[in-house]
């Protein structure tokens, strides 16, 4: 039985038309997709580690580079004028994109980790003192875990670490007994890449807020797969890869509430971030460009502003429901297979599927998979404090976008088989 | 599936699923660790030296078909070997796996010529790899345990 993702209203509702997420002609916008590996169609299930790209990105990219390429800020021609104007087109987009309140609090960096990196560098340890206390999770990936622990480790503070349940669920109960007077910052992922589970991000946020705590939102997984409302959310810091969202590399967004990032020091310093600078004194710019020493990746931003209007051009519940029902397809399909165990049961997740086989390593099951066509990842996922807790060295994990279908779930599903035939 | 038997050969899934020497090696007096940061496998080599020969030798440890297949095939073949020979090995057995798809496979590896199908799979060529760093390692180590990792 095939289930089609349906958009809009739930089935039943009176006068409202529903509509089948059209797959098909989404498949057409991302020119990769019709490439073969190995002979065999490529069904690419690694999205969570990077995402392809719309033919709309890949243009505007090179249209930048063919039509109006210099650099920005600095020029008083004409193609540093539209460099410049593409650049602060493409914060407004990510503001848009998020729903900030206004565009300065939006901060091009290289990508999740450099957001991360930013804020432990630039926030958090000017703030700690010995025995102040930072709040991650489990179920963080080590670019929202390292940052930390070396922020930690320089000045005295410690980690502490909200666990979850065999499920792969947060304990709200016991994050709330880890706020306390000594917590300076709660770092939270909105997705867990490893697993999948959305974290109750909005309750997170609301807890810590009344304690007078400050949240950072790890949205690397969360940016590309459903719609993000920073206001709504009222989290202090979001970050976001471009890559993952369907944008290029080297580009990404740490979005801050401009009351904690206007009293930030800058973190490096160089052209572009200051407003003036004499033998003896630096003044530094405002927000954003403070944070933006040195001529960023200006294409990049152009990429993403086009990758954010490729999303602004479709469906996104429709495009979440349809990841989502093709994740929970594929797990039902895996679990059929003997000796396969579906890691993750929380209630509310993503379009991924952790799973390993009693007959077979992931690595194993990647290469085989790889054979026939079928890109998935295997192995710890930068997530190794969550790989012990589920006692596994690694995991396999096929991850979906919009643009997979029910089919390449099967074909996922026929390639596990072929794994389990072989090693028995 | 083809080329993936050349990978997988029965060889290797026999040692995979009953690897031999696995477990500790009471007596043994050189000891490493080894890591592949890429996929968080690690094993543990234990080597027992006495006047320059391997007199026994066993490894531990969790680890892919590929890493675990070489590890077991490994203790085999350097089993009563004397050190300077297991290192020979380790030379041979290293351009085997890194040579390209039509390299030479040293007639003096015997068995460990199961292996060179990875030389067609760069992303497992460090699976290959794992057993015998550490086994080098081992090897010049005094006492303590020493960790090594294929970065
Ligand atoms: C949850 C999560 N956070 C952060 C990152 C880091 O993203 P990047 O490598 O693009 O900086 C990733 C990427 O794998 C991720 O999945």
């Amino acid at each position: 039985m095939r289930v089609v993702a349906r958009a809009g209203a739930p089935a039943g509702a009176p006068g409202l038309q529903q509509r089948a997420f059209d797959v098909a002609s989404i498949r057409r916008d991302f020119p990769i997709l019709e490439r073969h590996v190995y002979g065999q169609p490529l069904v690419y299930l690694d999205n969570a580690a990077t995402a392809q790209k719309p033919r709309a990105v890949i243009d505007a990219i090179s249209n930048f580079y063919l039509v109006s390429n210099a650099n920005i800020h600095r020029g008083v021609h004409r193609l540093s004028e539209e460099a410049t104007g593409a650049y602060e087109g493409a914060r407004a987009a990510v503001r848009r994109f998020l729903n900030a309140r206004e565009a300065r609090e939006i901060v091009f960096v290289r990508g999740a980790t450099e957001a991360i990196n930013l804020v432990a560098q630039a926030y958090a340890r000017p703030l700690l003192r010995p025995d102040d206390e930072i709040v991650v999770s489990i179920l963080e990936h080590h670019s929202n875990f390292v940052p930390w622990k070396m922020a930690a480790e320089a000045t005295g503070a410690r980690l502490r670490v909200v666990p979850m349940t065999d499920a792969g669920e947060l304990r709200l109960d016991e994050y709330e007994r880890l706020l306390s007077d000594r917590t300076r910052l709660v770092a939270i992922g909105h997705v867990s890449n490893a697993l999948g589970t959305v974290n109750p991000v909005a309750e997170i946020v609301r807890l810590a807020h009344a304690r007078g705590v400050p949240v950072l939102v790890d949205g690397a997984q969360a940016a590309p797969h459903m719609r993000v409302d920073v206001q709504a959310l009222d989290c202090d810091f979001y970050a976001f890869s471009g890559h993952k969202t369907f944008g290029p590399t080297g580009i990404g967004v740490l979005y801050g509430k401009a009351e904690l990032m206007d009293p930030m020091p800058p973190w490096q310093g160089g052209g572009d971030m200051i407003s003036s600078v004499t033998l003896d004194e630096v003044r530094y710019a405002a927000l954003p460009a403070k944070f933006e020493a040195g001529t960023p990746d200006i294409a990049g931003a152009v990429g993403l502003a086009a990758a954010i209007e490729y999303l602004e051009g479709i469906d996104r519940d429709a495009a979440s429901a349809h990841e989502a029902a093709l994740a929970r397809y594929a797990e039902k399909r895996l679990s059929e297979i003997a000796g396969v165990t579906v890691l993750g049961r929380a209630a509310q997740k993503a379009g991924i599927v952790s799973f390993v086989m009693s007959a077979a390593h992931p690595h194993d099951i990647g290469t085989v998979l790889d054979r026939e066509g079928v890109a998935i990842r295997t192995g710890h996922h930068c997530c190794q404090p969550l790989m012990h807790r589920l006692g596994v060295p690694a995991t396999a994990r096929a991850s979906f976008a919009f643009y997979n279908t029910f089919e390449e779930a099967d074909r996922l599903a026929a390639a596990v088989a072929r794994v389990k035939e072989m090693f028995g | 599936m083809s080329d993936l038997r050349e990978l997988y050969q029965e060889v290797i899934l026999d040692h995979h699923r009953r690897p031999r020497h696995f477990g500790p090696l009471p007596g043994a007096n050189h000891h490493a660790e080894g890591l592949n940061p890429l996929c968080g496998d690690h094993l543990t080599v234990h080597v027992d030296v006495e006047d320059g020969v391997i007199k026994d030798v066993s490894f531990e440890g969790a680890g892919c078909a590929i890493s675990r297949a070489s590890a077991s095939l490994m203790t085999d073949a350097v089993k009563g070997k004397r050190v300077e020979e297991a290192e020979e090995m380790l030379e041979e057995f290293r351009q085997m796996i890194t040579s390209g798809a039509d390299g030479p496979v040293e007639a003096g590896l015997g068995k460990l010529g199961v292996l060179c199908g990875v030389r067609e799979y760069p992303s497992r060529v460090k699976c290959a790899s794992l057993a015998w760093h550490t086994l080098h390692a081992a090897l010049e180590s005094e006492t303590e345990t020493v960790t090594v990792t294929t970065e």
